[in-house]
C-alpha cells in the first residue's frame, strides 16, 4: 500500500506524552481581557467599542478591517477598560482592546439559526466570516475568504488538518477525541458549499484513537474518510499535507485551491460548527499548555484575550524557572520576552522549558553533509540558500528557489553545525518577497 | 520572573548530532583498519608512523588556529580524520617526517590555508598522499611485508600475475597501512551506514561503475577471480568507502552523488588499466573533488510543487 507522506521531514522526540492524557479543563479567567485587533492575516479590524463601554459576552467589539480581515468578540461581559498598546505572543507592540471582566459572562442572546440544509450558500459564509472565523493552526488567514476560492466547483477535496506534527501540542488530539462530532458536523458545513468535493479527515497514525474515533463517525457519511498519515514532521504544513493526501504538488506561487483543495485545521472546523450550526461567534480556543517547566502540563478550554499567565497558574505554574517560553509548537513557534500577553485565535500552545538548547549550542562552520537537502521538505538547499542569505545576494537566492522554503525548521534541527538555517532563509525570504511585490 | 526569558528564532529543539559525534563516529569507523595495519606492519613499527602522522595533524591545526588567533577546533575532531586518513594511506616504511611532512601540508595547506574546516575543495588527507607521492616517489611506492619488501598484489595483478584474492581479503599482504584489508575496512563501512554518516550513493556507484569499467575495458571480460582482486586491491575499498565520502569534498545533492560515483569509477578504471601506475584511487578522487562544483550546478534538485515532490 502506498504510504500517506511526502518526501524529507524528520523524527523529533514529540514530547506529547505530558500533556496527550490531560482531558481538556476550561478554566474562567480573573484578570484583563486583552484583544489584539490583528489576530489574523490581512487588514486589522476595526474597534466597534470605545473606552467606559459595558460589553455581554458573545459581543462584537471589533469589525472586520476589509474583505480579507476578521471580526472579533468580547469572550467575556465587562466594561472596555482601554485601547490601548500592549505585547502580543510574537513580541510585537499593538494596538488592543482591553477589557474588565465582571465575572458574570453575561451573553448576548444570538438570533436563531436556521438547519443547515435551508440555509443557501452565502448565508453559511456571511456566517462564517461574521463570527471571526481564521486559520486556527496558526497561520490566521480568515477563513472565509479560503473558502470563496475563483472556482468552486473545481474543488474536490476538503482536507481536515488533523496532523498536528508539531512536538508537545495535543490541543488537535484532545479535540479529536472529545469532540469528534463538532468535528464532523463541521466538515459537514463545509462540504455543502463545495457539492463535487469529498471531505477528508488527514490523521497521523501515532493517533490510533483519533483514527477509530473518526471513522466510527463518518462510516456513514458517504463524502467523508479518514486517511492516515506517516508520522513525520512536519506532515501538517499545507503543501506537504496536499501531497500526502491527493499526489497533487503545489509551489510558493499557488494555491491550495489550484490543486481543488482547501485545508483547514482541526480548530477550525470546529469554529465553523459553532458558528454555522450554533449561531455563536468565536469565543475560545484549546491551547496546550506543556513543557519540563510545567507543573502540571494539560490541555484547556481557554476564553480568547485570557493572559497567559493565568493559564500558566492553571497549569500549576512553573515547576522550575523557564529559561525559554515558546507560543505554539517548537519547531515554528515564537519565544516570547514575556508571559504577560494575551491567548488569540491562532494560540495552539504555550510551552516552558527549562533549558534553551539554541543558546547551548554554538554555531560551528558547515560541513556540507547534506542533511538539511535529505529533510528539506521543499526538496531546496537549505545550506547553500543559507550562505546566499547572509551574503544578502538576493538575486541567486531567489534564482536557487528560496522562495519555496515553508520555513519548517527541519533543516535547522538537523544541522550538526547547529547553523540557524531557517533564520536566515526566512529573513531573505521577507526581503525577497517585498521587494517582488514592489516590481 | 526575576530572570529574563531567552529568544531566538525557531526552531527551538535540535537534533543531538554534532559535527564532532560524526567525526568521531568516523574516527570509531577507521579503528578496524587501524589496528588490523599496526598488527599487519607490526615489524615496520606501522604503529610509529600512525601516531606521528596523526598527532601532527592535530598539533597543525592547533598551532595555526593558535596563532592566527582563531577558535580552536581541534575538539571537532576533523583533523584527527584527515591525520589518521593519512596514516592509513602510507607505506609503513616512510621516514616518521614525511609522514609529519605529510600531515602539515594537508591541514596547514589544503585545509586551514583555504578557510579551515568546510573550505577545502580536495580532500587533505589525499591531496598529501599525492604531495608525498610526488615528492618522495621512491620512498612512497616501496612496500615491504614480513620484512622483505615485494609488489603490491595491484601491481602483480598489473603485471599479469595471479594473486591471492583470499588473502587480498583478510588482509595479510603489502600495501599502505591501512587499505589492505577489505574485511576490517568493510566493518568500518558497516558502522558508517549504520549510523547514518553515509549512504550508499557515492560508494555504491563509485564501485558499480568502476566493476563495469573493468568488465569492459580490463580485457578479461566477466572473469570473477579478477573483477575481485581489483575491487580488493589497493585504497579502492579505503577510498570508495572513507574518502570520496568526505562530505566537504562531495556533491550536496543527492544527483550530484550519483554523477560523482560515476566519475570516481571511471577515472579509477582509466588510471588502473591506462595508466603508468597500478593505482589510481587517490588521483581519481582528488581529481572528482575538483568537479563538484561542476556537478552540482548541473544537478540541482527541483521543488517541491516544480516536479522535486516525486
Amino acid at each position: 500500500m502506498a504510504r500517506f507522506t511526502f518526501k524529507g521531514g524528520i523524527h523529533p522526540d514529540d514530547g506529547k506524552s505530558l500533556a496527550k492524557d490531560q482531558p481538556i479543563r476550561e478554566i474562567f479567567p480573573s484578570g484583563d481581557l486583552i484583544y489584539p485587533l490583528s489576530q489574523h492575516i490581512g487588514a486589522p479590524a476595526v474597534p466597534a467599542v470605545k473606552k467606559g463601554d459595558q460589553v455581554l459576552k458573545g459581543q462584537k467589539i471589533a469589525d472586520a478591517g476589509g474583505f480579507v480581515s476578521a471580526p472579533i468578540y468580547s469572550s467575556v461581559s465587562g466594561q472596555v477598560k482601554a485601547l490601548e498598546k500592549h505585547f502580543n505572543p510574537t513580541g510585537s507592540n499593538v494596538d488592543c482592546i482591553v477589557i474588565e471582566n465582571d465575572g458574570k459572562y453575561q451573553e448576548v442572546e444570538y438570533p436563531p439559526v436556521k438547519p443547515l440544509s435551508e440555509m443557501t450558500r452565502d448565508e453559511i459564509l456571511t456566517k462564517i466570516g461574521d463570527a471571526g472565523i481564521v486559520g486556527m493552526g496558526g497561520a490566521g488567514f480568515p477563513t472565509r475568504v479560503k473558502l470563496t476560492p475563483k472556482e468552486p466547483e473545481k474543488i474536490d477535496y476538503i482536507i481536515a488538518n488533523c496532523a498536528e506534527c508539531e512536538p508537545y501540542i495535543t490541543a488537535d488530539y484532545r479535540r479529536m477525541l472529545e469532540n469528534t462530532e463538532e468535528l464532523v458536523s463541521g466538515m459537514r458545513v463545509v462540504l455543502s458549499l463545495f457539492e463535487h468535493a469529498k471531505g477528508v479527515f488527514a490523521v497521523e497514525d501515532n493517533k490510533k484513537d483519533c483514527i477509530a474515533r473518526l471513522r466510527a463517525a463518518v462510516k456513514d457519511e458517504p463524502r467523508m474518510e479518514v486517511c492516515e498519515l506517516v508520522t513525520k514532521y512536519p506532515q501538517g504544513a499545507e503543501r506537504q499535507l496536499i501531497y500526502a493526501v491527493t499526489k497533487r504538488a503545489i509551489n510558493s506561487s499557488m494555491l491550495p485551491a489550484d490543486a481543488g483543495c482547501i485545508v483547514d485545521n482541526v480548530e477550525t472546523m470546529i469554529g465553523i460548527h459553532h458558528a454555522v450550526i450554533e449561531g455563536k461567534p468565536l469565543l475560545e480556543r484549546i491551547v496546550t499548555v506543556s513543557g519540563d517547566a510545567i507543573q502540571n502540563p494539560g490541555n484547556f478550554k481557554v476564553l480568547l484575550g485570557t493572559n497567559h499567565e493565568e493559564l500558566i497558574e492553571a497549569a500549576g505554574g512553573f515547576k522550575t524557572e523557564p529559561e525559554k517560553v515558546i507560543s505554539g509548537g517548537p519547531m515554528m513557534g515564537f519565544a516570547m520576552i514575556t508571559t504577560d500577553t494575551p491567548v488569540t485565535k491562532t494560540s495552539s500552545a504555550i510551552l516552558a522549558f527549562e533549558k534553551d538548547i539554541v543558546a547551548q549550542s554554538m554555531e560551528t562552520a558547515c560541513i556540507n553533509c547534506g542533511r538539511c537537502v535529505s529533510v528539506c521538505p521543499s526538496r531546496i538547499i537549505p545550506s547553500r540558500l543559507a550562505d546566499y542569505a547572509n551574503r544578502h545576494d538576493e538575486e541567486t537566492f531567489v534564482k536557487q528557489n528560496g522562495l519555496e522554503c515553508v520555513e519548517c525548521g527541519s533543516c535547522s534541527y538537523v544541522c550538526p553545525a547547529k547553523r540557524q538555517l531557517k533564520q536566515a532563509i526566512g529573513a531573505m525570504r521577507k526581503t525577497a518577497l517585498a521587494n517582488k511585490k514592489k516590481k | 520572573m526575576s530572570n529574563k526569558l531567552k529568544v531566538s528564532s525557531s526552531p527551538h529543539i535540535r537534533d543531538k548530532v554534532t559535527t564532532g559525534n560524526i567525526m568521531l563516529m568516523v574516527v570509531i569507523a577507521l579503528l578496524p583498519a587501524t589496528f588490523f595495519g599496526i598488527y599487519n606492519f607490526r615489524h615496520e613499527n606501522a604503529w610509529l608512523l600512525v601516531l606521528v602522522t596523526t598527532a601532527s595533524a592535530v598539533l597543525t591545526e592547533y598551532i595555526y588556529e593558535h596563532a592566527m588567533h582563531k577558535p580552536i577546533t581541534i575538539k571537532d575532531c576533523s583533523a584527527l580524520v584527515t591525520g589518521l586518513l593519512l596514516a592509513l594511506n602510507l607505506p609503513p616504511t616512510l621516514p616518521l617526517w614525511m609522514g609529519a611532512l605529510g600531515s602539515i601540508f594537508a591541514i596547514l595547506v589544503v585545509k586551514q590555508l583555504f578557510g579551515g574546516l568546510g573550505q577545502n575543495f580536495m580532500n587533505p588527507a589525499l591531496a598529501a598522499r599525492c604531495f608525498l607521492l610526488i615528492s618522495f616517489t621512491g620512498r612512497m611506492t616501496t612496500f615491504t611485508y614480513d620484512a622483505v619488501t615485494e609488489a603490491t598484489p595491484l601491481a602483480a595483478l598489473k603485471a599479469g600475475e595471479s594473486v591471492n584474492t583470499l588473502q587480498m581479503l583478510v588482509g595479510n599482504i603489502s600495501g599502505t597501512i591501512g587499505e589492505t584489508s577489505v574485511i576490517a575496512i568493510l566493518i568500518g563501512a558497516v558502522i558508517l551506514l549504520w549510523t547514518g554518516v553515509i549512504d550508499l550513493r557515492i560508494p555504491g556507484t563509485y564501485l558499480l561503475t568502476f566493476v563495469i569499467f573493468i568488465v569492459l575495458f580490463g580485457g578479461h571480460g566477466l572473469d570473477v577471480q579478477y573483477i575481485a582482486a581489483h575491487l580488493c586491491g589497493g585504497g579502492l575499498m579505503l577510498g570508495a568507502w572513507f574518502m570520496a565520502t568526505d562530505y566537504v569534498t562531495s556533491p550536496i545533492t543527492k544527483q550530484g552523488q550519483i554523477v560523482y560515483g560515476v566519475c570516481l569509477g571511471i577515472l579509477t578504471g582509466l588510471f588502473r588499466l591506462f595508466g603508468g601506475s597500478a593505482e589510481g584511487v587517490s588521483y581519481a578522487i582528488i581529481i572528482s573533488n575538483l568537479l563538484v562544483p561542476l556537478i552540482e550546478k548541473v544537478t540541482l534538485p527541483k521543488p517541491f510543487g516544480k516536479g522535486g515532490e516525486k
